[in-house]
């Protein structure tokens, strides 16, 4: 395949990338949109291997790489449960900075990569291993991190180091001064020992970086690391001077930018904080003393079949499921008691808050698991104005996301959040394994609302319990 | 100075209610309010003058005394003119009043320039003002009235039975209208086991009809019967043809037929003819609970119950008064919400707010100028105009959610474009013209992501979470052109061998996730569905 050819299957297969990335934006496309991206991959990898730049001696070696990598990949995705779906994208977020990180070093190890260059593109092209190394590191890093945090190998909680922002801005200087040492260099040999510094220190700062943050942000962290391994795939593709790669890590890059500035919006954060990395500190620390209002009045607790009673009367019902239902595998339970209800004619609709779960858009996906039509599935916006005329919300292991405290007290760490007003409905309930605050740590008036019933245990468990009752 | 409540008797003949009860009483001191009560008021109800008293309330004889000791008279029926002659200026007066039917009567009323509110004359499309909405309690005592007088005059049983003594059919009940007291009747009837019918000339009331028990009966003509506010509007010609005859039809069949329609303002429609009536099986009865109106059977009589063709007619205009005590206990609960929107300080004071929808609604004479009818934009405009009022803080907070984004302030917007500008023009001035090339091709991509995936449906945020994540597997290229290069001759220093394995490890790992990534995707896809 001649070189010409080779690039214009790269227009190719960038056309669809882009048709795949637009197909996701809407249900009726998306699955199309998913085959455009896998085509596009097909024709950009064999326009790779077939072009000017692979000689025949590496085909082996490509196809014994890539049926190790696609039996992986392959078993990963076909055993995986929709609950595990954060960490299973957290890993692979993962992977993607690992490679980009050795393609780095393999260009860097490699004098022919180099010996076209001279002058200033040279010292571009070496500024661009550089920093395709350093994002490849924090992305590996971070997302490693930020998988051991989702699948509880790690504690949820925010762990503080004193002045971090300074180990951070020295980790910084260091680099900044190491790459100036690396441009210097004369010879692979002596800007080795920079690069290594730089790796270790970036692998450190992405470590740093997704420890400092508290579980329930993880949505946003997830979409950033999803951001930055499009761009450290960007960063290669400078490195490389291949324009595929430079376009492609910046659609990857941008979207997953604008997911988090979005999952930043549904939290009421500010997004440049998020980019810096090491944000949410104010609403992940503890809540200081006496700064919130203690809410006052009592827990009013309902057994299941009360539960079941509530949902009988009901006319009207709004579920509002978070990270509580994925933790209990509770979806297929409340698809059935929606089920059960939508036959008797009671109107039956999902609350979805940005960010329920422990990734964007996690709940839509537990939920379509369970076979729940998405036409019932709404967005906050759509629903919020519906609650006063509902008759029972159910509140399924969510905390924050409906803590009327985000608007009604100034001084609340999550003062100002967009939440779902679960209260303005007639009755509330509150399905909760104990009266433990959410990640956020805030306290929840909501609990203690006159219309509201709390229904401690297993959501699971409980939810089957109401089942059992509303068939008899 | 606490405002006084009085209660009086009611003095129309037969009626048996009274305006406030006992229980109510207490509420009302709560607000601040002072009560007095006629002596005798609550007799007819079973309320008599001590539970009264031991609810706070004075008792005083007489009704010239009360009147005249009473800053606030409420009653149920509107005043006769005697009663109207006991009013003294600034009294404010609560009852059913009928303004539409009894001009003559608001004119008196406001030459005595006292304050009346209509409690009949209540915006009832306004949700806040249900609670208050007497008519509605009203009519529901009347519907579950009417069908114990059906069950009273009727021979058999409601529910279908099969006894030792041989199988008995349930009854067959239509109702006609299906407004509050229709809807009670179904209820009723269909509690006690009847095969309940109904019909309405609103045809959004068939899923209330349905939710009760009852079947809907269809008139097989097109015509949109909603008059507004909830009531129902005269239908054209055609239309009353085809109704009329699905009524002889259900005649035919049924064996108690309940009619309620009513159009506000105007003699009840005739829906029942002599005919009708001659064709039902002996033994069979009527309720017409418009009878009051005139009836809704050619053959009522007001007030009487009539035998004829072998059909009992009900036509009592008191169904309301045969259940003093429920109907009064509601109707003084309407009255107490009421009084807590007059007097929302808990004072005692009372403020006729006439910036207050429910409020302007209800009051037909303000200190003396009538104030009847309400404006009506004002009503008709109020649930229309609700969403759109709502839809703009609505607007406001999904910003940056699927919807393009507020406007950035003006001068932020300058700080961005100026620091673009001076990072465009340091990396024109030093990079070389190679790098632009593809420095010109990733802005143009960032900018190509940013458009493809602002608009995305919260829904498929994971997905296409996941989809990028292969996509960005797309570095297998970088690991692929490193693998065996095509190189000329062998180069002095290239560790062939260590670029190799970091290659393949590399082409590994992307191909781990772009497998497992378009897979995975494809699976959450395949599960969405409507």
């Amino acid at each position: 395949m001649s070189a010409s050819l080779a690039t214009v299957s790269y227009i190719g297969a960038t056309i669809l990338f882009i048709l795949s990335l637009g197909g996701l934006s809407n249900q009726e496309t998306s699955r199309r949109g998913n085959l455009y991206g896998m085509i596009g991959m097909a024709i950009a990898v064999l326009a790779t291997v077939f072009g000017p730049k692979v000689g025949s001696a590496g085909y082996v070696w490509i196809v014994c790489a890539m049926v190790v990598g696609a039996s992986i990949g392959l078993y990963a995705a076909r055993t995986v449960q929709m609950t595990q779906m954060p960490e299973l994208v957290a890993l692979m977020h993962s992977m993607v900075g690992l490679a980009a990180m050795l393609v780095g070093f393999a260009t860097f190890i490699d004098p022919e990569a180099a010996k076209e260059f001279t002058g200033a593109a040279k010292s571009i092209h070496e500024m661009e291993i550089y920093i395709g190394i350093l994002i490849g590191a924090i992305t590996f890093s971070g997302s490693i991190i930020a998988f051991g945090k989702l699948s509880g190998r790690i504690g949820g909680n925010p762990m503080l180091l004193p002045g971090r922002h300074w180990m951070n801005l020295a980790g910084l200087l260091v680099v900044i001064w190491f790459g100036r040492e690396f441009l210097h260099a004369d010879s692979i040999a002596s800007a080795m020992t920079p690069v290594i510094v730089m790796t270790a220190i970036a692998l450190l700062f992405g470590i740093h970086m997704v420890m400092a943050i508290g579980g329930a942000d993880m949505p946003v962290v997830v979409s950033m690391l999803n951001s930055y391994s499009g761009w450290a795939a960007a960063a290669t593709g400078f490195m490389l001077s291949n324009d595929l790669l430079i376009v492609i890590g910046a659609l990857v890059g941008s979207s997953g930018a604008i997911l988090s500035y979005i999952m930043c919006n549904a939290m009421n954060r500010s997004f440049i904080s998020v980019i810096a990395g090491g944000f949410g500190t104010a609403s992940a620390a503890p809540k200081p003393a006496g700064g919130a209002a203690e809410p006052v009045g009592e827990v009013v607790a309902v057994n299941a079949a009360e539960t079941a009673e509530l949902l009988r009367e009901a006319k009207s019902v709004i579920i509002v499921p978070g990270y509580g239902m994925a933790v209990a595998q509770a979806q297929h339970t409340v698809y059935e008691i929606t089920k059960h209800l939508r036959e008797k004619g009671v109107n039956v609709r999902f609350g979805i808050h940005p960010v329920a779960g422990r990734m964007p858009g996690h709940m839509n996906v537990l939920l379509a698991e369970a076979k729940v039509p998405y036409d019932i599935v709404m967005e906050m916006d759509e629903l919020n104005d519906d609650f006063p005329a509902t008759d029972v919300a159910i509140v399924i292991g969510a905390n924050d996301i409906v803590n009327p405290g985000a608007q009604d007290d100034p001084t609340s760490p999550i003062a100002g959040m967009p939440v779902l007003e679960v209260w303005k409905a007639k009755t509330s309930i509150v399905m909760k394994r104990s009266m433990a605050s959410g990640y956020a740590g805030v306290d929840n008036p909501l609990f203690y609302k006159e219309n509201n019933r709390m229904l401690f245990g297993d959501a699971k468990k409980m939810l089957d319990e109401v089942l059992v009752v509303l068939k008899t | 100075m606490p405002l006084m409540i009085g209660v009086p008797r009611e003095i129309f003949p037969g009626e048996k209610r009274v305006a406030t009860v006992p229980e109510v009483v207490e509420k009302l001191i709560k607000l601040g309010f002072t009560i007095a009560v006629e002596s005798g008021a609550g007799d007819p109800a079973n309320f008599s003058d001590d539970t009264y008293h031991a609810a706070g309330a004075e008792v005083i004889a007489g009704a010239a005394n009360l009147w005249n000791a009473a800053d606030i008279v409420f009653k149920v029926r509107g005043p006769s003119a005697e009663e109207v002659a006991l009013m003294h200026e600034g009294q404010t007066l609560v009852s059913f009043i009928w303004p539409a039917q009894n001009p003559e009567l608001i004119q008196q009323l406001a030459e005595r320039k006292v304050t009346v509110l209509a409690i009949d004359a209540l915006p009832r499309t306004l949700s806040r003002a249900q609670k208050m909405d007497a008519l509605t309690s009203q009519a529901g005592v009347a519907g579950y009235r009417a069908v114990i007088e059906a069950a009273n005059a009727f021979g058999r049983f409601f529910n279908g039975q099969i006894t030792a003594a041989g199988k008995v059919q349930p009854a067959k009940v239509f109702i006609a209208g299906a407004g509050v007291a229709g809807l009670a009747a179904i209820g009723t009837a269909a509690s006690l086991g009847a095969i309940v019918r109904a019909n309405d000339t609103r045809a959004e009331v068939a899923d209330q009809v349905v939710s009760l028990g009852g079947e809907f009966v269809k008139v097989e003509y097109e015509e949109e019967g909603s008059g507004g506010g909830g009531y129902a509007k005269v239908m054209s010609e055609g239309f009353q043809q085809a109704q009329r005859a699905m009524y002889a039809k259900q005649a035919k069949e049924v064996d108690i037929i309940i009619t309620t329609a009513l159009i506000p303002g105007r003699p009840a429609p005739k829906l029942i003819t002599a005919e009708m009536v001659a064709s039902m099986k002996p033994g069979s009865v009527i309720v017409d609970m418009a009878a009051e109106q005139g009836g809704n059977c050619e053959l009522t009589e007001p007030g009487l119950a009539v035998v004829k063709h072998g059909v009992t007619i009900v036509g009592y205009t008191d169904l309301v008064s045969r259940l003093a005590k429920q109907s009064s206990t509601l109707y003084s609960t309407n009255l107490f919400r009421l009084t807590e929107e007059l007097c929302k300080t808990k004072d005692g004071i009372i403020d006729v707010n006439m910036e207050d929808d429910a409020i302007r609604g209800l009051t037909v004479v303000k200190e003396g100028n009538i104030s009847w009818p309400p404006p009506a934009p004002k009503l008709a405009a109020a649930p229309a105009a609700k969403p759109a009022a709502t839809a703009m803080p609505v607007a406001k907070k999904a910003h940056g959610h699927g919807a393009p984004s507020e406007p950035m302030a003006g001068n932020k917007l300058a700080i961005m474009f100026g620091v673009a500008a001076a990072l465009f023009w340091f990396v024109g001035a030093n990079a070389p013209e190679a790098f632009l090339a593809h420095f010109t091709v990733f802005v143009l991509a960032c900018f190509v992501g940013y458009m493809v995936v602002w608009n995305v449906k919260p829904a498929l945020h994971t997905p296409l979470m996941s989809v990028t994540n292969a996509i960005s597997s797309i570095i297998a290229i970088g690991a692929l052109v490193q693998i065996a290069p095509p190189l000329t001759g062998v180069v002095v220093g290239r560790p062939d061998d260590w670029i190799r394995w970091l290659a393949a490890a590399g082409i590994v790992l992307t191909a781990i996730n772009m497998f497992g990534g378009f897979a995975v995707t494809q699976r959450m896809l395949a599960m969405f569905r409507k």
